[in-house]
Parts: C-alpha cells; structure tokens; sequence
C-alpha cells in the first residue's frame, strides 16, 4: 500500500493524527559515501535444515530460507509488479520515472538505466551499479506474488528465461547481478547471508524435489 | 500599503548607511513613523540614463538592471520599458545587472538596493520609463547639435533617429555626446494608447533565452579564476552547534586540500577544486557542542504547535462578537492545518566568490540584497563601503533564498575570505546537502480554523495561527513587526476578501532554533491554502457554489479578487463544463503582492497520489508590461506550488533536518505538470508583481478538487508525505 | 590524483584529479567546460547530464576513472540538427526562466530526438522527468519538444 493510501485512510477515519504518519521519525538519513548498511539477518546453513524428516517438508523449508534473499529489497525492486522498478529498503517507486523497455534497459529515447547506473557502485554518488543493471523480465515479476507463486514461477521455464534446473542452481549462485545483492553500496540493507549460502540453499531446494511452498 | 511595501520607506538607504559599515542595520533603523515623517514629499529618484545605459557604437542598448534576474525576467522587463520611451529597435536591446550601489540603484519600495516581493516591475515602471524617455530627449538633442537643424523636426523610430530633410543616424554615433550631457529632470513619457511594446504580444522575446540554451549563461558557480581557492565549510548538523573541537590532519592530507580553518560558522576547507574540498571535509573530525543547539523532532515541534493553537493567541484582528455567535450554534466547522518546513532548493545551491587583498574587496555571485550584504561585507573585514564591490550574477533560481535577513552567506563569505588572509580568490559553495540542510526554511506553521454556518451564511470565522517570525532579530524587526507580532507570518488571515460579522484572527509567535525565511510568496504560502480550503469548506456546509459564494461573501467590496475569480470561471467554463468521471475541480482565489490571482485545478487520484491534469489561471497585475513573462510566472508559480503541496517537506529528527537531496525532498518533475491555460485580465491599475502570486492558490485549489471527489481537503501537507522517510 | 586524458568535444583534455572525482567535477574544475551543471550530486536532478560515447549519462555519478578513451560531449559541444532545432525551439518559446537545469534538458531532449524524431508526451515524460528544473518550465520544454520535432520532420 502506498504512503498516500495510507494517510488518506487515516483522514477519512476521520482523525488529525493521520498528519502523525508522515512525522513518525525517519531515521535520519546520511550522507553519500558513510557508513555501508549491514542485514542483521542471516541465513541458516543447509545442514540446519538435515534435521527435517520428510522430504517434501525440507523442500519446502529451504525454499523459505531462500526466500529470505529473494524476497529483500535488493532483489525485489528489480522484480517489480508494474513496469517501474522500485528502489530503497523502502521499495517506493523509483524516481525519476523509469520503466523496463525493451531488454529491460529503459524505454528507447527515455532514460536508459545506464543513464545513471555505471559498471560499479558509485558511492560518491550514492548510486549502485553493476555491468549487468537492469530490470527482470515482465513474466519474472515477484512484487505482490506469495512466495508459493514466485516459487512455481522460477520453475516456470515459460518464466523463468527458459531455465533448467541446473541453469537456475548456476544462475542463483554465480550470476553478478544476482550477486550484487551482498554487495549494494550506500547505506542500502544487503540481501542476507551471502551469495554462496545462497546458492547452496537454493542446490539443497533443487535436489530435495525443489518443491514450493502452498499459496 | 503591504507589509512589503512598508520595508520601503522605512528602510531607507539612508538609514543603512548612516554609521558607515554597521552590520547591525537595525542598529541605524529608527522608527517607522518619524522616518515616514522626515521622508522628502518626492524621493529622489535615478533617471540619469548615463547609470542605467551603455550604448554602444554598434547600436546596442544594454540596461543596467536593478533587480537580480534569476529567472523572473526583470532583465527583459527593465529593458522593455527603457525601450519603449526610447523607441529602440526590440533587437539592439541587451541586459546586464547593475552593481551593487545603493544610490544609483535602490529599490524605490525598499529604499536600499535589493529584489524581493515582487517589486522589480513595480517599483521600476516609472523610473525605467523616465531613463528611457530622458535617453532619447538627450540622443535627439544631441543628433540636433551635430546635424544643425531644431530638435522638435527630429523623430525616433525603431532605433532610427530622422530628419525630414533625409538625415538619418543610430544610437551608437550619438551616444558619447547625448550621454555627456545633462538629463532632463521629467521627461515627458508616452501615452499608454501609444505603447508599442510595453503590453504587447509577440513583440518582445526574453532576452536571457539563447546564452541559456548553450551553456554559455554564467553562474556565479563557473567562477574559475586561476589561483581560486573552493571552499567547503563544515557546519553543525544541529541549527545552534557549536565546534567543540577539531581534528583536521587527514582532511589536509587529502589531494588538492590547501588549508584548513576555524570559522564562525564551523570548519572551513579550502581546496584546488570543489572535490578535492568535498573530501577534505569529509575527513574532518569533528566534535560537536550541543549545549544551546535546537534538539527537538518534528513530532515534539507538531505537539507543542499544536497546543498552543487550541488556546488563544494575541489577537491580529477582530470584529463582531465571534464567541457569541459561535455559542449560538449551527453547523461548527473546526479543523487545523499543519504547514511543514520548506526548503527553496533553488537548482543552483547557495555560492559567492569573494577576493580580498587587504585593502579593497571584490564579490561577485547571486546577490539578492546588495546593500546589506555590501555593509556585512565591509563590516567583517573592516572596510570602508566604498572599498567594497559587488558585482551581482545570474543566479540559478532563489524563490527567497538569496534574500537574506541575516546576510549569513555574505558573512561566511566574508569570514572565509578574511581566515585564509588577503591575496587568494575564495568560491564558496554550499552542496545540494548544504542547501537542504542549512537551514532558512519556510517556516513550519498551524492554522486552527473555526467556523460557523447557520441557515446557509457563514456568521463566524476564526483563524488561530501558530508560526515562527521571519524577521525576528534581523534589521527587519524594528521598522515591519506590529505590536510584536510579524506580519509576514499573518498576511493574508487577516484581511480575507470574504465579509464574515464576527471575525477573529489570532496568533501565537513561536521560537524555535530553526532559522527560517520568506519563501516565494512568504505568508501567503500557508495562509492563502487557510483561508481558501476553510472558506470552501464553509460554502460545502452552507450548500453554496464555491464560486457563487466567494462572489457572493466579497459583497461587491472586492473587484479585482471578483474580478479574476470571474475571469478563471469562465476560462474553465464553471458553470456548464461536464467533469470527467473519476475527476473533479477545485477553484482558489488569493492576493499577494497586489497582485490578485484565481485558479481552478482539475484533478483524479492515482496510488501516487492526485494527478492534477489542467489548471486555469486568471491574473490581475495592473498594467501587464511582458504578457509571455506574465504567463511564465504563473505557469512556473503553478508548478512550484504544485510539487510542494504535494510532496515536499523537510522533517526534524532531533533537531537534524532529514531531507538531504532531491531523493528525499521530492520535486515537481515534469510527468507531474498539469496543462495550464492563463488570460490576463486587462487593467489600467499600476503594475505589480508576478514572481510570487502564481503560487497561494494552487494549494487551496487542488485541497478543494481532493475534497469535491470524495477525499478531503489535506489537514497536514504535504499531500503525499514520506519522500524523506 | 592521477592524470587522466578526456576526450571532450572532440578535443583532448589533460586533467590531474583524484580517480575517483564524478566526470562532472573534472569537466569543469578540471576542463574548464562550465555549461554542465551541477545541481544535486546524486543523479536526481539532470543538470550535470552529458554524452558519453553518445550515451545519455549524468556525469556526477560516473567516476573519471571509468570514462577511459570514450568520448565525452558536453552541452558547448552540441552541434547535431537535432541540437540546433531544440535549441531554436526553446528560444522561440522563451522556455528558460533561471535557466540552470537548461544545458541539462537541452541534452536530454536532443538525446531523445535522436532517438525517437516523433515522441508522444509519454515519450517526453519517460525522457526528461530526470531533469528536475525548480522554475517548473515543464510546459514551456514539452511544447518546445513537439516544436523541434516539427521542424525536424519538415
């Protein structure tokens, strides 16, 4: 739900205090180039997850842990319902006003991601950056999907980019947009864990039968 | 007489001067009434062309103009009028910024030099027009001497002087001899029929266009003298810290870092280029004495404003019996509106170059006050006036920012020049986080609004205003405070077009550690969406039409607000026009700065708040002397208002501003303009500002579409809040 | 500081600054080149916008060090037809007020005519909401858009 939403709800139940959303204290924001953000979350170990019997149900509780990653704002922001990304920990709409065009690159004549986003994080500038920058395909959206849903997607070789099983392992594990997710610069939370915790969380959800959560 | 108006008279040059290079100009300010009173009948008044115009031998005029041109279009406004008495050719005519000389160049509504209030034209139209006309008396006096033949058979036309027996010459041949002679005491000016630039339409073109389209318009940021030092200052996160201690060895470490200094105002690193100087104050350490800074949030400021605005205040002004008529019962409308601190972000950030070699001073940037910022200047390095120069720039944008009562920048300026010693070059820059952060805001404010309506009139009225004085401690406060109260924090509550019997409007005047400024269209920014939300709220409980009823409360008292109110109806079509399914119109209708304007604003609401697709716009600001630039403002006025009433704001978290950037303090950007349509309603009144008065109404109009489709009118702007959280 | 040779306009530049000095700060502390603002310094607002290898980038938020042998355009090197209409068109409508964010728009609006000769306004808004001007000009630069367009096409 979007801020707007949320205060007008207020107004119309009818009490001043809807003004006391927008004042409820953002923690002060520091400057470009301070201190890096950690994720004080982390991911359990794969062999956390030996001590579940049935199969089915370890399958299922791999792919949660995993869902811990694809479900930070890291990954999220890229994945977005509509075309527009976007961005913070916040995940509000990126601004300025962008959309996915063609590739997933900006639309032609618009701005192109790499207007701003350069092959590496500029913390100077306080923008993130990577080679690969860019947004995920229309059918790879995750915002406002369970993670039941997005966990059948990432099966779906019709929305997954046509992967295998073994591509997505490869994908999750090595990929360096995938990767940039422990390493976002700024003060932006990184993805829990690391990529190699990750990747072999997402190997254990593979060869446990990669079965996805209900709903 | 406005409160703006009233700075004129009072604050006169004079009185600034007097004392030489006194910093505290309140110090030379006596009282309002006894300056009224020594005040000459005609103040003397520059029309020497010689000051105002360089005439050049290729036939170009290029006028002096008093007034900064950041973007309001004083430059072509000064050189319309010139242009017109002197019947130059609209293509020979250039602009440049007159130096900061209080005798010469005085704004004659404040007495000193300086540009504010949307007085550039005002204050100019007739003075511009008398060095225009005094120009061309003396340029044809003087093609009359060379050519032997009597004055009077001499015309003038598009830059063109002629003789009837085939002479004909141009400006340029006549203008060391015509400027060598004296001017003419009263010129005799044109009669408006026969205007032939001035009001007209697709004659004059916005001289600052071109150099503006190319890169080649020179800010005081593209100051790159050879041995120019940048300086960065460190100051307090917190309005009121204070250097505790310092630790500045890695800062000078860095590459391209000269030196490091104490300055009243925190640490100043000078540095061989602005990232060389970003590092090196990055690298400072620094400790911070709290002791007497302002450590309060947002959240303890809205309590404490709030409180306060249900008691009541010293009162403004007051009619009728309000509590009676209140205790008589009807429809009690109550509701409070919050205002939150507003940052100008003009695009270009606060910066001055300053080089001092110990004997005479030379500034050059954005100068907004000249005269008060000349005598801090002076002041701060124990110069005599006349050893001081200011050469005034283009400036990126203000909206009041460069306006300062403090002079705070020309005193940093000043003492960072003065810390590093004479002979080197200084460019200070303030950052885009400096700007946000420095403080000088709109100030944050709560109007408390009551009303009642019964048997559809409204019978009573109050507006309990809880605000922060602009002028308080600055030379301003001696000559423009009324009965201790600021009269900018008010302006425009207590004094509504509308006809209530029993009416009240009170104040309390809250200190805070927050230093705060005029904001384009200063008052006017909060009591213009008080007034016209609440006044629309009343004429929904009384079942009137909100046109009809403002017509019908202004009671043929108020022609030029009836006037514009008319004028925007029937260019959105009011009456008969169908409003699309899914939106809905709002209208407002406010002056500032005598200067009357109505808007009506249609709108829909998306996740991202209202999407405001049109506003119509009417304006009254007597004679409009550029009709393009007319629109301009209103249009710019729109937008500005716009993206604040929507998204801006700047928040406390114990006393740290939040907001640092655009990406926390959200921008009007261009997928969010509305189509704007204006009409300039004819008039012969004398001409008054258009820089400010284009932003009052579009909050309170935007405030009453939200509430015709269903939503409510916003009690805590901005609209859309959380940019910065 | 490092040297670095830029290729700006055509012209190659010598300027000796910190690595990791945004290419803004070295067109213009470094290069002298004063047309590219700088508004923000964090790729919010557009004004510092330049060409790399005739791409569309803000030159605060890309390092000196990472240009190498591309060639950087800045606003005073502007010379297409593309270029030359905008610039014509926003005279003709007296687009600029303060004029700062200009050089910025300029380039991303003849940027986007390059690209697309005919752009809906939804094209417009796609390109140019990344140039920020706080005079709000924005109905003065779309009209100025569809004009230069217009002239383009005839």
């Amino acid at each position: 739900m979007t801020l707007f939403k949320q205060s007008m709800l207020a107004l119309a139940a009818g009490t001043l205090a809807a003004g006391l959303l927008a004042f409820v204290a953002p923690g002060f924001q520091a400057d470009a180039a301070t201190d890096t953000a950690v994720n004080a979350a982390k991911l359990q170990p794969v062999s956390a997850f030996a001590k579940i019997k049935s199969k089915n149900e370890r399958s299922v509780a791999l792919f949660q842990e995993v869902g811990k990653v694809i479900q930070s704002p890291r990954c999220m922001n890229c994945h977005p319902a509509t075309e527009r990304p976007t961005q913070t920990d916040r995940m509000r709409p990126h601004i300025p006003l962008v959309v996915r065009g063609e590739g997933g690159v900006g639309a032609a004549g618009g701005l192109a991601c790499s207007t701003c986003h350069h092959e590496a994080n500029f913390d100077a500038a306080n923008v993130p950056g990577n080679p690969k920058w860019a947004l995920a395909p229309a059918e790879m959206a995750w915002q406002g999907k369970t993670l039941g849903q997005i966990c059948v997607q990432i099966k779906d070789k019709q929305r997954n980019g046509g992967k295998d099983m073994a591509a997505l392992v490869h994908h999750m594990a090595e990929d360096e947009l995938v990767g940039w997710g422990w390493n976002p610069g700024g003060n932006r939370t990184p993805a829990p864990g690391t990529q190699k915790q990750f990747g072999e969380l997402f190997k254990a959800w593979a060869d446990s039968g990669a079965v996805c959560p209900k709903g | 007489m406005t409160v703006h108006d009233k700075a004129t008279t009072a604050l006169s040059r004079r009185s600034l001067l007097k004392g030489g290079a006194g910093l505290v100009l309140g110090a030379y300010v006596v009282r309002a009434d006894r300056l009224l009173a020594q005040a000459p009948a005609a103040p003397k008044i520059n029309i020497a062309p010689n000051t105002f115009l360089i005439i050049k031998p290729d036939n170009t005029v290029t006028v002096l103009s008093k007034g900064i041109e950041f973007g309001q279009g004083p430059f072509t406004g000064m050189a319309t009028l010139v242009a017109e008495e002197l019947d130059a050719d609209w293509s020979q005519m250039r602009a440049d910024h007159a130096p900061s000389n209080p005798e010469l160049y005085k704004n004659l509504a404040f007495g000193i030099q300086g540009t504010g209030g949307s007085t550039a034209i005002a204050n100019s139209y007739i003075q511009m027009r008398q060095v225009g006309a005094a120009a061309r008396q003396m340029l044809v006096a003087a093609a009359a001497e060379t050519w032997q033949v009597p004055a009077g058979e001499i015309t003038v036309e598009n830059g063109v002087i002629k003789h009837a027996s085939g002479k004909e010459g141009r400006f340029g041949e006549f203008a060391e001899k015509a400027m060598a002679m004296p001017a003419p005491a009263d010129p005799k000016l044109k009669d408006p029929s026969s205007f032939k630039l001035i009001g007209k339409e697709g004659v004059v073109k916005r001289l600052d266009s071109a150099d503006k389209t190319n890169g080649k318009a020179f800010y005081t940021l593209d100051i790159n003298e050879p041995d120019m030092l940048t300086v960065l200052v460190a100051r307090s996160p917190k309005f009121g810290g204070k250097v505790a201690s310092f630790d500045a060895t890695a800062a000078k470490a860095v590459a391209g870092v000269v030196d490091v200094k104490q300055v009243p105002t925190g640490i100043a690193v000078y540095a061989k280029g602005f990232w060389p100087a970003k590092m090196g104050r990055e690298a400072l350490k620094i400790v911070w004495d709290d002791s007497k800074a302002e450590k309060r949030g947002s959240a303890e400021l809205l309590q404490q404003f709030r409180g306060l605005s249900k008691t009541p205040g010293k009162v403004v002004k007051a009619q009728g019996d309000f509590d009676g008529s209140m205790a008589k019962g009807g429809r009690v409308v109550e509701v409070e509106y919050v205002f939150p601190y507003l940052a100008h972000a003009a695009m270009e950030p606060l910066n001055a170059y300053l080089k001092w070699d110990g004997d005479s001073a030379y500034a050059r940037y954005g100068c907004q006050f000249p005269t008060p910022d000349h005598m801090a200047i002076s002041k701060v390095l124990g110069l005599p006036i006349e050893k001081v120069k200011i050469d005034v720039l283009l400036a990126g944008g203000s909206f009041g920012r460069r306006a300062q009562q403090t002079t705070h920048q020309a005193v940093e300026l000043a003492e960072v020049a003065k810390a590093i010693g004479p002979g080197k070059g200084v460019k200070l820059v303030w950052t885009r986080e400096d700007d946000m952060r420095g403080g000088y805001y709109r100030p944050y404010s709560i109007h408390r609004m009551r009303g009642v309506v019964r048997d559809g009139k409204i019978e009573a009225w109050s507006d309990t205003i809880v605000s922060q004085s602009i002028m308080k401690g600055s030379f301003f406060e001696a000559v423009m405070f009324k009965d201790g109260l600021d009269p900018t924090s008010y302006e425009g509550s207590h004094e509504t077009p509308y006809e209530v019997a029993n009416f009240k409007c009170d104040m309390h005047q809250v200190d805070v550690g927050v230093p705060v400024l005029w904001w384009r269209s200063v008052g006017h920014t909060h009591t213009g969406y008080a007034v016209e939300a609440f006044v629309d709220e009343l004429l929904e409980a009384a079942g009137k039409d909100p046109v009809e009823g403002r017509l019908e409360l202004m009671a043929n008292k108020k022609p030029r607000h009836a006037g514009v109110l008319k004028a925007v109806a029937e260019l959105a079509d009011w009456k008969n026009y169908k409003v699309p399914e899914g939106r809905a119109r709002g209208v407002a209708v406010v002056e500032s700065f005598n200067t009357f304007v109505a808007q009506v604003v249609e709108l829909s609401m998306t996740d991202d708040g209202p999407k405001v697709h049109k506003v119509w716009c009417a304006v009254d600001c007597g004679v409009a002397v550029n009709p393009d630039i007319i629109r301009s403002q209103m249009e710019g006025g729109i937008g500005f208002g716009l993206g604040h009433i929507l998204y801006a704001e700047q928040t406390l978290d114990a006393g740290r501003p939040v907001a640092g950037n655009f990406d926390t303090y959200r921008s009007l950007r261009i997928n969010e303009m509305p189509e704007i349509e204006v009409t300039i309603v004819k008039s012969t009144e004398k001409p008054s500002g258009v820089g400010e008065p284009g932003v009052p109404p579009l909050g309170p109009a935007v405030a009453n579409a939200m509430a015709k489709l269903g939503i409510g009118r916003p009690r805590q702007l901005p609209v859309v809040p959380g940019a910065s959280a | 500081m490092a040297a670095f040779a830029l290729k700006i306009n055509g012209q190659t530049r010598q300027v000796d600054v910190d690595p990791n000095t945004p290419l803004l700060w070295a067109i213009r502390d470094g290069a002298g080149l004063m047309g590219t603002k700088y508004g923000c310094g964090v790729a919010q607002c557009g004004a510092c916008t330049v060409y790399v290898d005739g791409q569309t980038v803000r030159s605060c938020s890309l390092p000196v060090s990472a240009v190498g042998n591309s060639e950087v355009t800045t606003i005073e090197g502007l010379d297409s037809k593309e270029a030359k209409a905008v610039q014509a068109a926003w005279v003709a409508l007296d687009v600029p007020q303060c004029g700062y964010c200009q050089s910025g728009q300029i380039m991303s609006a003849t940027a986007l005519l390059n690209l697309n000769p005919a752009p809906t306004d939804r094209d417009i808004d796609l390109a140019m909401n990344g140039n920020i001007c706080r005079c709000a000009t924005y109905v003065r630069i779309r009209a100025a858009i569809h004009g230069a367009a217009k002239t383009l096409e005839g």
